[in-house]
């Protein structure tokens, strides 16, 4: 890999970014749900180049046991890159930055989980970087908070995640890795949609009050806006494992479930 | 006062279910009066109760599942039991066996025994207790064990056992299934056997489909005429599978909604469908248990068995 260059500039005499992007605009954004076997749930990410997969584990026994909570499950969220992920080799022991990572992740999630209903076990995340390209941590939460609930965990919501920075002066939105390198500022941040609770917010570099403020409204639409991406992809992967589709009438009599009968429940439908 | 979902929609975590005099029920839960969904599902109305059906998740054990476990240790008094998911179970002696019992438990069951056996306690303090004292719970002697999904049990089982009893009923076997996503199946040759595992596996695949009971009867109807026609050599495995898709196909077009439930009236849960099983002579190939513990519930198992009738 040739030496990087600083480009000439972040943002272009027309308003435009490196990329092209304006500044209000993702990458493209592309998600998958359940692409591991093996985990019990799991999601990739594709944003711009970064490429990211996440695997999720559990809830299952802890070990080692003294790491147990007596009132909820623990979230371990291991954040790892691999070592092809950077230009430079990545080394393969793990990093003070890749545990600062882990926790963030972590902390970020955790909010949106119900982990009180599983006392003392664990619930394993495990986050593995293909391909860097700025944005990771922000990528991670996006995949992860999908292969939570592909894994069947109960949530209160997906946990959409956007960086925000300030490149030669101008607030953008998703940094790729040359604005990150070469812009003033970073703002990552998380939040849960349906309540817009913060569980994610991060700073480097210099804001002015008002622009840390702008920067996080930005934030806030365009996690509005992967938050529809997340919501798509959970109901395609299992909306296609159908395979005749949804057509044909839907049976009521075959879960077990099913013990009262359906009184009431069209009077109702109707009020609306 | 609004509903937010088509009945049977897959619903995802954090999507607002309804508003106002709604109650809230499994996967899902209240904020402010709104009901939002806690898990990818199918959302569904009973009454003016709102619940998910998951479609994933680990086992979570509930006081009256019966659960298929493997022991794991043999530590005094009790056994310890692996019956899937984050908890590990434990059974006390004097849950299993009848008093006097012998100082070494391990004489009765060992490590790596199957046993099918009954939840009689879980909080979130007290790991889950099991039992095995109640009708036909016992060791799990030959037969196979089948993983699948905790989530797709229900469906297995289907409303009052419609399913697995049609199931049992095609092929004569044995089976148990346990609310830990575990079945435990008993097959006089291997042909019934592999066919059981395939019905299984279309059951988890197709779980959240409709006409699944009708599907799989039309599909085990045909192959089991197929086996038996062929008689005792076991079909090449290859034949077998091009047939059934051949045989899913055609019956998508039909529409058959209430077959399902009429050959089951009378069986109301797994207990006594495995009770039914056990008082046919011929499908009864278990040897005379030399196994203590075997005998002994056996014959509490008979006594009760008598009792009813």
């Amino acid at each position: 890999m040739s030496p990087e260059t600083k480009p000439d500039f972040l943002i272009s005499p027309e308003g435009l970014r490196v990329d092209g992007r304006r500044p209000d605009e993702l990458r493209p954004v592309e998600l998958k749900v359940g692409v591991l076997k093996q985990a019990d749930g799991s999601a990739s990410i594709r944003q711009g180049k970064t490429y990211i997969i996440a695997g999720v584990y559990g809830p299952r026994e802890l070990h080692p046991r003294h790491l147990a909570l007596n009132d909820r499950a623990f979230l371990r969220v291991v954040y790892r890159m691999a070592t092809f992920s950077v230009p430079d080799r990545k080394r393969p022991a793990p990093s003070r930055r890749e545990k600062e990572i882990s926790m963030v992740i972590a902390n970020a999630l955790s909010p949106a989980l119900f982990l009180e209903e599983f006392p003392r076990a664990v619930v394993d995340v495990f986050i593995q970087v293909i391909q860097a390209d700025g944005g990771t941590r922000c990528a991670s939460i996006n995949a992860a908070s999908l292969a939570l609930a592909d894994a069947g965990i109960p949530m209160r919501s997906l946990v959409p995640s956007v960086a925000v920075g300030k490149a030669d002066g101008v607030l953008v939105v998703d940094l790729g890795d040359e604005e990150d390198k070469y812009g003033e500022g970073d703002v990552p941040m998380a939040i849960l949609p349906p309540t817009e609770e913060i569980t994610l917010l991060q700073q480097d570099g210099f804001f002015t009050r008002d622009e840390l403020l702008e920067a996080m409204q930005m934030g806030i639409s365009s996690c509005k806006y992967l938050h529809e991406l997340q919501k798509e992809a959970l109901k395609k992967a299992y909306v296609k494992k159908t395979p005749d589709g949804e057509e044909g009438d839907v049976d009521e009599d075959e879960f077990d479930d099913d013990l009262e009968t359906d009184l009431g429940e069209s009077d109702m439908m109707e009020d609306e | 006062m609004a509903v937010y979902f088509q009945k049977r929609e897959v619903v995802v975590p954090g999507q607002l279910l309804a508003e106002g005099r709604y109650r809230p029920s499994y996967g899902t839960y209240d904020e402010n009066g709104k009901i939002y969904s806690t898990l990818v599902g199918l959302a569904e109305l009973r009454g003016n109760t709102v619940k998910v059906v998951a479609l994933e998740g680990a086992y979570i054990p509930k006081e009256g599942d019966l659960v298929i476990g493997i022991i794991t240790t043999v530590a005094g008094n009790n056994w310890k039991v692996d019956i899937g998911g984050p908890y590990g179970a434990s059974l006390h002696a004097n849950n299993a066996l009848r008093r006097p019992y012998s100082d070494d438990i391990s004489e009765y069951m060992d490590i790596g025994d199957v046993i099918s056996a009954e939840v009689i306690a879980f909080d979130r303090q007290t790991g889950p207790f099991l039992s095995m004292k109640g009708r036909g719970l016992r060791v799990l002697d030959k037969g196979m064990l089948f993983d699948v999904s905790p989530a797709k049990i229900p469906r297995i089982i289907g409303r009052r056992g419609s399913m697995i009893n049609m199931i049992t009923d095609h092929l004569r076997i044995q089976t148990v299934v346990g609310q830990n996503g575990r079945i435990w199946i008993k097959a006089p040759d291997t042909a019934s056997l592999r066919l059981a595992i395939k019905a299984f596996k279309t059951i988890e695949a197709q779980a959240h489909t409709s006409n699944l009971t009708e599907r799989i009867n039309t599909m085990l109807a045909a192959e089991v005429a197929e086996i038996r026609s062929t008689a005792p050599t076991i079909k090449t495995g290859k034949d077998t599978e091009n047939e059934a898709v051949e045989e899913e196909e055609s019956v998508d077009t039909e529409q058959s909604d209430l077959t399902g439930d009429e050959t089951n009236e009378a069986v109301d849960d797994i207990e006594e469908q495995e009770l039914e099983m056990d008082e046919n002579p011929d499908e009864e190939t278990e040897n005379a248990a030399s196994d203590d513990i075997e005998d002994e519930l056996e014959d509490k198992f008979d006594n009760e068995e008598v009792n009813e009738k």
